[in-house]
């Protein structure tokens, strides 16, 4: 078990050094020198740069040196929490992101909980009592779920809140705790309006998770243990609940390492549409306008972020599954 | 059934089941399966639509006209006033608006505008051949008259147009993408199969790590580094190779999975034993007996890709304007304003909810068909 999560924890290293260098690539693929981009835009302001302030400022970035070099003075700074100056902004990356990472964040794991706590209990619904009316229902759901692009149920979501209950559903806090620093009731704002977007992002990943339990857990019931238990006169919750249950979730748990990377990323584009404060507008609007350092500062954190999610994730499976932890000796 | 009741000795049901190729046993399973035979066809006439997309369109999608912006969907009628089949729509008329002295262009039921089938229209190519012909065009129009069945956007460009050519451009994104991640796919799983050991290890790892990573931002970032003068087709290939990049992990997890499964089974022992080569062992044995597996994983990761291109579009880092696909067609609808505008903006969600949908079900019936002794 040890070396499993030795083998995790250096598995998620790799790929967050490679997620590192993707960052770093899209910092200098367009075209151009930043400091070049970031004094003629200094200038455009009206703010005039010496020559010596924009030499000092290309030797801190070590432009004109090998790549490598500016590779290694780059996530040096990152490491120590300095992600460079935001060229749109004008002020430090790290300020720019601010609370948005951990909005960001939260808004994930609220879908991830949402996702476990509805995708679990309707699963085993389905499955004992299938084909009943709920079971219908509830597969219709699922494939609306897996047809219908978040972004694209958002965007009908906003549009008929507004059409039929005049409503603007958008946003995760209300107008006047927007730019207010954090009080309890700034935070019983967020958690009025954090479900829907949580609910919006979870939908799809739920409808998935909800196909797969009612299939492992209708294989499971037609075994033939589950008719001893069931002749040894065992109460019906008792007979799904004790092993059939813990036996479906197995495939049910290995998809879900990869449910939290496909929530953050979907957190981006639903973000957008409901116009939450999350990175997800900000990194659209650092990559349209070539604000590299932001755009690159993010996609990295995203990634870490992901990366550190998913191990959690890992940890929690093996504690909560016996087979799991046996399976990786 | 009725073979039964034929004059001529014919097979049995059990003998022709065991003469029957893969391919005819997953067909054979596929039938019986409603919704799938039912999303097959949907699927078909999709692509049909893609490949008459000009035909069908009405008005050329890139034209734009300051009279006809955001004109609501119009039906075309059928019959004249006096019962007469002759199809017409309404003519546009400029009213000024008494607050704002602005002219406004809405539709006039006094002016009729026939329409003609198979008549000719705006010039497009069809497979290389320079043609006019549209399935319907208005005969005689005035400046600023169309057949506006979606309605029109901001600029005035007709949205059933938009729509058609749109289709095309997002269906064959989803074609293409799904060829670079099948290659991909088959490739490393085949080979990751293959060899085992280190070259297993590496690919496994490799896959582990691609599924780990969020992917719209890596998407984003990657397509927004794509040079500005680039123009539409090399953007659409380098926004296909972004996508497919990243995608391929599934397929190559099929193809590992099967080709293991299979490594085991007594035929591929038994053509080892008589001396088959591996490259005959491989294409002539174990092959088709994946193919449909292969098949149904493709239609599955089919939706998924349009739906990569859709959100990409749809944040304006996907394919840029001049090029329609339906995620361009629903940035449109990406504000509330617009929408509330204009809801028809939001048309281009049924076709992108329709195919992925029929996808998933053609998907779900061949994976199920493509165990036929299941």
């Amino acid at each position: 078990m040890i070396t499993f999560i030795v083998r995790r924890l250096l598995l998620g290293l790799f790929t967050v050094w490679l997620i590192s260098m993707l960052a770093f690539a899209i910092i200098q693929l367009p075209p151009g020198d930043f400091v070049d981009s970031y004094i003629a835009n200094l200038a455009a302001g009206g703010a005039a740069v010496s020559a010596d302030e924009a030499n000092a400022m290309r030797k801190l970035y070590g432009m004109g040196q090998p790549i490598y070099v500016q590779y290694g003075k780059w996530i040096v700074r990152v490491v120590v929490g300095d992600f460079g100056e935001s060229m749109e902004w004008r002020r430090p990356v790290s300020e720019v992101i601010g609370d948005r990472i951990w909005l960001t964040l939260l808004l994930s794991f609220a879908a991830l909980l949402v996702t476990w706590g509805l995708a679990l209990p309707i699963g085993i619904f389905s499955a004992v009592r299938q084909y009943s009316v709920a079971d219908y229902i509830f597969t219709l759901v699922g494939f609306i779920g897996i047809a219908v692009p978040n972004f694209l149920l958002a965007l009908i979501i906003l549009y008929a809140a507004f059409r039929y209950l005049g409503l603007s559903v958008g946003g995760l806090f209300s107008a006047e705790y927007a730019l207010a620093p954090w009080t309890w009731d700034k935070v019983k704002d967020l958690s009025w309006h954090l479900p829907l977007p949580a609910m919006i992002l979870a939908l799809s990943g739920t409808a998935q998770l909800i196909r797969i339990m009612r299939a492992n857990l209708l294989d499971e019931l037609r075994k033939p243990y589950v008719v001893t238990a069931r002749a040894k006169g065992l109460s019906e919750l008792r007979t799904v609940l004790k092993y059939p249950v813990r036996a479906a979730l197995n495939p049910f748990a290995s998809n879900i390492a990869y449910l939290f990377p496909y929530l953050v990323s979907g957190s981006i584009i639903i973000s957008i549409v409901l116009g939450l404060p999350t990175v997800g507008p900000l990194l659209v609007r650092a990559l349209i306008a070539q604000d590299v350092y932001l755009g690159g500062a993010i996609v990295l954190l995203l990634g870490v972020l992901t990366v550190i999610g998913t191990f959690i994730s890992d940890l929690v499976l093996m504690w909560v599954d016996p087979r799991l932890r046996h399976q990786m000796d | 059934m009725f073979g039964m009741f034929k004059s001529r000795p014919q097979l049995s049901q059990a003998e022709r089941f065991a003469q029957a190729t893969q391919l005819q046993l997953t067909w054979w399973r596929f039938r019986k399966h409603r919704v799938a035979m039912v999303s097959g066809v949907i699927v078909a006439l999709f692509y049909l639509v893609a490949l008459s997309a000009d035909f069908l369109a009405t008005t050329d999608p890139h034209a734009t006209d300051s009279r006809t912006s955001y004109i609501a969907p119009q039906p075309v009628h059928f019959f004249e006033d006096d019962g007469s089949f002759r199809p017409y729509v309404n003519g546009l008329k400029g009213v000024r608006d008494p607050k704002t002295f602005k002219i406004v262009y809405t539709p006039d039921p006094q002016r009729h505008v026939q329409v003609d089938f198979l008549a000719p229209g705006y010039p497009y190519t069809f497979l290389g051949i320079s043609m006019t012909t549209h399935l319907f065009a208005l005969r005689n129009p005035e400046r600023g008259d169309g057949i506006f069945i979606l309605g029109t956007d901001q600029l005035g460009r007709d949205i059933w147009s938009r729509l058609m050519v749109a289709t095309r451009v997002s269906l064959t994104i989803g074609l293409v993408g799904v060829s670079i991640s099948l290659f991909l796919g088959v490739l490393l799983g085949g080979v990751s199969a293959f060899y085992g050991g280190m070259v297993d290890t590496v690919i496994q790892r490799v896959i582990e790590v691609i599924r780990s990573m969020p992917t719209i931002p890596l998407w984003l970032g990657l397509a927004a580094a794509l040079p500005n003068d680039w123009s539409v087709t090399q953007v659409y290939f380098s926004i296909t190779v972004i996508i497919s990049l990243l995608a391929w992990t599934d397929l190559a997890r099929v193809v590992r999975g099967k080709f293991l499964a299979l490594r085991e089974e007594e035929f591929v022992m038994a053509a080892e034993l008589a001396g088959a080569s591996s490259g005959r062992i491989i294409f002539r044995h174990m092959l088709p007996s994946f193919l449909s597996h292969i098949i149904a994983a493709v239609s599955l990761a089919l939706p998924a890709m349009i739906i990569s291109e859709t959100s990409l579009s749809f944040l304006g880092l996907g394919l840029r304007p001049p090029a329609i696909s339906w995620g361009i067609l629903l940035q449109d609808a990406q504000s509330i304003q617009s929408l509330a505008l204009a809801p028809w903006l939001l048309s281009a969600a049924v076709p992108v909810i329709l195919v992925i949908l029929a996808f998933n079900f053609l998907g779900d019936g061949l994976r199920d068909a493509a165990d036929p002794y299941g």
